[in-house]
């Protein structure tokens, strides 16, 4: 964000996108770390230490890729809220999704399974 | 008569002082919040980059909308089924040299993809820098590592349909919706991929015949093509880390 306000000021966006090239042998770098680092998840038990990593990581190949590679750091904040706020509603679907699967998983469940017969009875008594 | 003169004169010191106001607005307008109200107002263009790339970002918002809603999906037959999910450490597992590998052709293409972003990062760069042979050079190399990628996946795809029998109504490992899943989602990516690799392919070609000096020597089509091809590396991280490493 630091980077977008100085572009601003100089007058830069809207211009060409032109940075040093260490800048992207560095991402570059780093994305195949993470990379690496989230193959690594694959070894570890599943649990919230795998799936916190495995998001972690993805978050920060995610926020790389978009913010140097694909020069969103250095764009005014008019299309950075353009393009990156209409997404967050797609939070709200998941959430809703979430839901509505547990909901699904608990109906199949129900529906699905063997009769719980109390003792002394068959399933043939109902 | 006097006093009119006056007044006009601060008018006219008034205009001027609101005149250099507004177009220091217009200019950087303080920073922060400020310059998106006054990007969206005034009835005057929004967006200060060239309309291609502001449409090339409209058009990847709709793709985010589109392989999320395909993510959800999957999300929520996952959660949903009563089956086990079959593991995709190994599903995707490979015997090499003799060695049993997790994954690992999932991680080499993801290496690939990687790869080839960062020479299209290369190719945007030199592209700016009127580097026509560089540039074009380091497209048609981020096409071939595309190409790659797509290769792959279809070892990926074919294995997993001769040797493992996964079907999208069905397979032998587990619950059936892996297969519709699993097809359609990497499919819609594998085809992405593909549009790609014909996109970059043409783009450097126009590149390399200097097509682009005509019009004053402007290589903004190889920002937006790379803009393309990151996101499609982007989708890749998200597919990588739900699908097969969940």
């Amino acid at each position: 964000m630091a980077q977008a306000m100085t572009s601003d000021a100089h007058g830069q966006s809207g211009a060409h996108q032109q940075h040093p090239l260490k800048i992207y042998f560095v991402i570059w770098a780093l994305l195949f770390v993470f990379s690496a680092a989230s193959y690594m998840t694959d070894f570890l038990e599943h649990g919230f230490l795998r799936w916190g990593l495995i998001l972690l990581f993805m978050l920060l190949k995610a926020g790389f890729i978009v913010a140097v590679f694909m020069h969103m750091a250095w764009e005014r904040l008019a299309l950075i809220w353009a393009i990156l706020g209409p997404p967050v509603v797609l939070l709200v679907l998941i959430g809703l999704m979430v839901i509505e699967g547990d909901y699904t998983l608990l109906t199949r469940l129900d529906f699905f399974s063997e009769p719980i017969a109390p003792a002394g009875h068959t399933a043939e008594a109902h | 008569m006097a006093h009119d003169a006056t007044l006009m004169a601060a008018d006219g010191t008034l205009t001027a002082a609101d005149g250099s106001l507004a177009a220091a607005g217009v200019q950087d307008g303080g920073g922060g919040w400020q310059t998106v109200v006054n990007d969206w107002s005034s009835d005057k263009q929004t967006f200060r980059v060239p309309w291609g790339k502001a449409m090339m970002w409209i058009f990847l918002l709709s793709d985010t909308f589109i392989f999320t809603c395909f993510l959800t999906s999957y999300m929520k037959v996952r959660i949903s089924t009563p089956v086990p999910w079959p593991n995709p450490s190994e599903v995707f597992a490979l015997e090499i040299f003799g060695i049993h590998m997790p994954l690992i052709l999932i991680a080499i293409m993801t290496f690939v993809l990687i790869t080839s972003s960062g020479t299209m990062a290369l190719a945007v760069n030199y592209g700016y820098r009127g580097d026509r042979g560089r540039a074009s050079a380091l497209m048609l190399v981020t096409a071939a590592f595309g190409a790659v990628f797509v290769g792959m996946q279809a070892f990926e795809w074919t294995k997993l349909i001769i040797d493992e029998g996964v079907r999208p109504w069905g397979n032998p490992m587990g619950a059936e919706q892996f297969g519709a899943s699993f097809f359609m989602i990497t499919g819609f990516h594998g085809m992405h991929v593909s549009a790609g690799v014909i996109y970059l392919v043409i783009v450097a070609m126009k590149v390399l015949r200097g097509d682009y000096e005509r019009g004053g020597g402007n290589y903004e089509i190889v920002e937006i093509a790379g803009l393309y091809w990151h996101f499609v590396d982007l989708v890749w991280v998200f597919i990588f880390a739900f699908f097969y490493l969940w």
